[in-house]
């Protein structure tokens, strides 16, 4: 379950969310009528009302929709009811949901699981949308929100890059520079190690982090192409390449915090938190473990080191959250014009107002009001020449969940035994690719 | 064994006479007071005469009928849906993605799957600690219970307290103790550091100990308290009497009270059977099977539920966990049913 939660920013206590996924992990066993039966409200033929179907049951996401929502009705007289159901279940149920009667808009992930649901006929196409909202976004997101037919089939809210953490007073302490280069980065380790730091905090209980750290060292040393290629099944497990990016990984390992697999990302924030830690590879969502103001101010983050020049740093790992339109929305009409408003800065404003770990999709939105870190990662993101989403959001997250988590958990803990593995990874992604 | 032969007629006289029981109005002419008295006493022959009215019947047919509807529909019909989707590849949308590919599930659920046989394995383990650890543990603590020692009821409290939990709730209660960095055990002996570092949760050849602790915790509790019942119906005299012919405690225990346990140590062994057999919250709440935990249960779930799931993969692994279900209760259902026969 909360199978697959990668790369997202699911923030608040993991024991309860766990324990609503067990709750859905029943019900969904329950069969489907009663999984149709839980998705839609009922009241959507009423034209003054569109649905939406949420997966923002953390509680700063919540409110910050429902400001969102607040403004538009005001602004519309269209009434939004949200059907809020919790992050992991939402996800693991989207299947039955999206086939039963789902709510005219709802919550979704741009990149390869969007195009996915697009292709399957479970989501209306919104090109006219994107006709009023299109000027909005970056080249870079209209990509992102397109299927393989061409069409427009999502709106992009917010995104957040990947990174390496740490604290300015740790590094001022020592005297650490930021590294540029692979080699400065593992003589950085190194000497973190020295002077008694865990240099790179970790923790993969979760079994995605781990994913993240594979990506960056994958596209830094192989070029995006190639993570496309690898992510879409049609570039080799065994390639030369992914052993390069193995061994890559090999080298830092040592420098990792101990017993990852046994950790939660939140706890492995706190070793960072508590000064214990020199780096941490994460999304900014990171920023939410950080209570203390005075410790969320030292927070600072540079993109991952250079390990090929040919690629430099050109590519940012930049999960991006947003809206789609479902197969057969009730109230169409109320659903394309909510979708037109959740494209404009106006939104985006309101959003980023209560939830400041992330950063808008769109380049208009007003910036004026971002923190030093929000607007370091919104420039980042502004300067990428290629956007990666995530592993398991650029690849099918049957393969992800089921064959690389557990392969990634392995190679954590065991990474001599690399070559089997990727041969048995390698294996097992043709069953998975050729299946359907 | 004759009893339960009783049982089974006493449970048909009893079906008979619900109807009737349960309907306010009068029976109709023909059913005389007499019929009713009669009814419930011995069984008169009836003769030709009806027994039922139509109402009756109709009664019979919805109580019957309906749970049976039921069954049929939710039991078999899903398992037998589940064994057919076993030898197909569907990604749960739209009947017509169902594609049929013979036996290729299992070939590569026994050849390509990493997780498989330390899944079944796992499962064997889970069996095997629940039978050789809480069974013995469960009745010695209520041997001892039952010798009427002083705060008796707290101990019993004490021990039956995991029982009336969920095993997520255990589950999250156990990851306090286990948690590497922050938990009781570590920050005890003071293993939370770099270096000497014992990781209870992701360590692959500890984590599975790990969780089986805490399941014979709970399932310790269970047993107690159904040897407790047993040990209450034992029959004073039989402990009087062997006192008499000066039998130790340990010879009363063994040559006495143990073979009378015999019926409770039946059910016993079947709650644990099931309990192993079931192992799925508790490992899913501590650390979702991951290396070193993986069960069939946890796969199934895993291949199944999420947004593009392999529901004929998972199908496939259900399918094998049904096996070695029916590997396990088959054995025992020919046993017993050979024991009511003989009887």
């Amino acid at each position: 379950m909360q199978l697959s939660s990668s790369g997202l920013s699911s923030p608040g206590p993991a024991r309860r969310t766990l324990l609503r996924g067990v709750g859905g992990a029943v019900a969904l066993g329950a069969g489907f009528p009663l999984l149709s039966a839980c998705g839609g409200s009922g009241t959507a033929s009423d034209p003054k009302t569109v649905t939406v179907g949420s997966n923002a049951s953390d509680a700063v996401p919540k409110k910050a929709f429902a400001d969102i929502y607040a403004a538009y009705k005001k602004k519309s007289g269209i009434t939004v009811d949200v059907n809020t159901k919790d992050h992991n279940t939402f996800q693991e149920q989207i299947n039955s949901y999206l086939q039963g009667t789902p709510d005219d808009v709802f919550h979704w992930f741009a990149g390869y699981r969007m195009q996915f649901f697009a292709a399957k006929g479970l989501a209306t196409p919104i090109d006219d949308v994107w006709k009023s909202i299109g000027d909005n976004f970056p080249v870079a997101m209209k990509v992102l929100s397109q299927s393989e037919d061409g069409k427009y089939y999502f709106v992009p809210l917010y995104t957040y890059p990947w990174a390496i953490f740490y604290r300015k007073s740790v590094f001022k302490q020592y005297g650490y520079e930021v590294p540029a280069t692979w080699d400065d980065f593992v003589a950085l380790c190194g000497q973190m190690k020295k002077d008694g730091l865990v240099p790179i905090a970790f923790g993969d209980k979760d079994a995605w982090p781990a994913m993240g750290t594979f990506d960056q060292i994958n596209f830094r040393a192989n070029g995006y192409d190639f993570h496309v290629e690898l992510m879409a099944g049609r570039a080799s497990w065994t390639d030369a390449k992914v052993r390069k990016t193995f061994d890559l990984w090999t080298e830092i390992l040592p420098f990792h915090q101990e017993g990852a697999v046994g950790r939660t990302w939140q706890d492995a924030a706190q070793t960072l938190a508590s000064k214990k830690a020199g780096m941490y590879l994460l999304g900014t969502f990171v920023a939410q473990q950080f209570t203390d103001k005075a410790a969320l101010d030292d927070l600072d983050f540079f993109a991952f080191p250079e390990i090929n020049s040919a690629y430099g740093q050109e590519t940012v790992e930049a999960p991006t959250d947003g809206f789609m339109l479902s197969k057969a929305p009730k109230n169409k009409a109320g659903a394309v014009k909510l979708l037109e408003y959740l494209g404009t800065p106006e939104a985006e404003a309101l959003y980023l107002k209560s939830d400041p770990s992330v950063v808008a999709a769109s380049r208009t939105a007003d910036t004026s009001s971002y923190t030093p870190l929000q607007k370091k990662a919104y420039d980042m993101i502004a300067g990428a020449k290629s956007l990666t989403q995530f592993m398991d959001r650029d690849s099918r997250p049957d393969f992800t969940s089921t064959v690389m988590q557990p392969a990634l958990q392995k190679f954590i803990r065991d990474p001599k035994g690399v070559d089997s593995l990727l041969s048995s990874i390698e294996r097992q992604k043709k069953t998975i690719f050729t299946a359907s | 064994m004759t009893v339960t032969g009783n049982t089974g007629t006493g449970t048909g006289t009893g079906i008979t006479s619900t109807p009737a029981a349960t309907n306010p109005t009068p029976p109709p002419s023909g059913h005389s007071e007499t019929t009713w008295a009669k009814g419930r006493g011995e069984q008169v022959p009836q003769g030709h005469r009806r027994l039922l009215t139509h109402r009756d019947r109709l009664t019979l047919g919805l109580m019957a009928g309906l749970p049976t509807i039921l069954h049929i529909a939710l039991v078999w019909v899903t398992a037998l849906a589940s064994i057919a989707l076993a030898f197909t590849t569907w990604d749960g949308i739209g009947f017509d993605s169902i594609k049929w590919v013979g036996l290729d599930n299992f070939r590569e659920l026994f050849t390509n799957n990493p997780q498989f046989w330390p899944a079944v394995q796992h499962n064997v383990i889970w069996l095997a600690v629940l039978i050789l650890v809480p069974m013995p543990l469960g009745m010695f603590l209520a041997v001892q219970l039952d010798k009427k020692i002083r705060f008796s009821r707290v101990y019993q409290t004490a021990f039956f307290l995991p029982v009336v939990m969920s095993f997520a709730v255990i589950g999250f209660v156990w990851q306090l103790v286990y948690n590497p960095d922050t938990g009781l055990i570590n920050s005890l002996i003071g293993a939370n550091k770099p270096g000497h570092y014992i990781d209870w949760i992701g360590d692959p050849d500890l984590n599975l100990w790990a969780v089986l602790v805490a399941a014979s915790w709970r399932h310790t509790g269970y047993l107690m308290i159904l040897y407790l019942a047993g040990l209450k119906g034992v029959d004073p005299a039989l402990r009087e009497a062997s006192a008499l012919d000066g039998a130790n405690e340990w010879q009363t225990f063994k040559n006495v009270i143990f073979p009378t346990l015999r019926p409770t140590n039946t059910i016993v062994l079947v709650v644990t059977i099931i309990e192993a057999l079931r192992a799925f919250d508790l490992v899913f709440v501590f650390n979702k099977g991951a290396e070193g935990t993986e069960l069939l249960s946890i796969l199934v779930t895993n291949n199944i539920i999420g947004e593009s799931s392999r529901i004929g993969y998972g199908s496939a692994i259900a399918v094998v966990l049904l096996l070695i279900s029916l590997a396990v209760i088959i054995p025992y259902l020919v046993a017993t049913f050979r024991k009511e026969r003989r009887s």
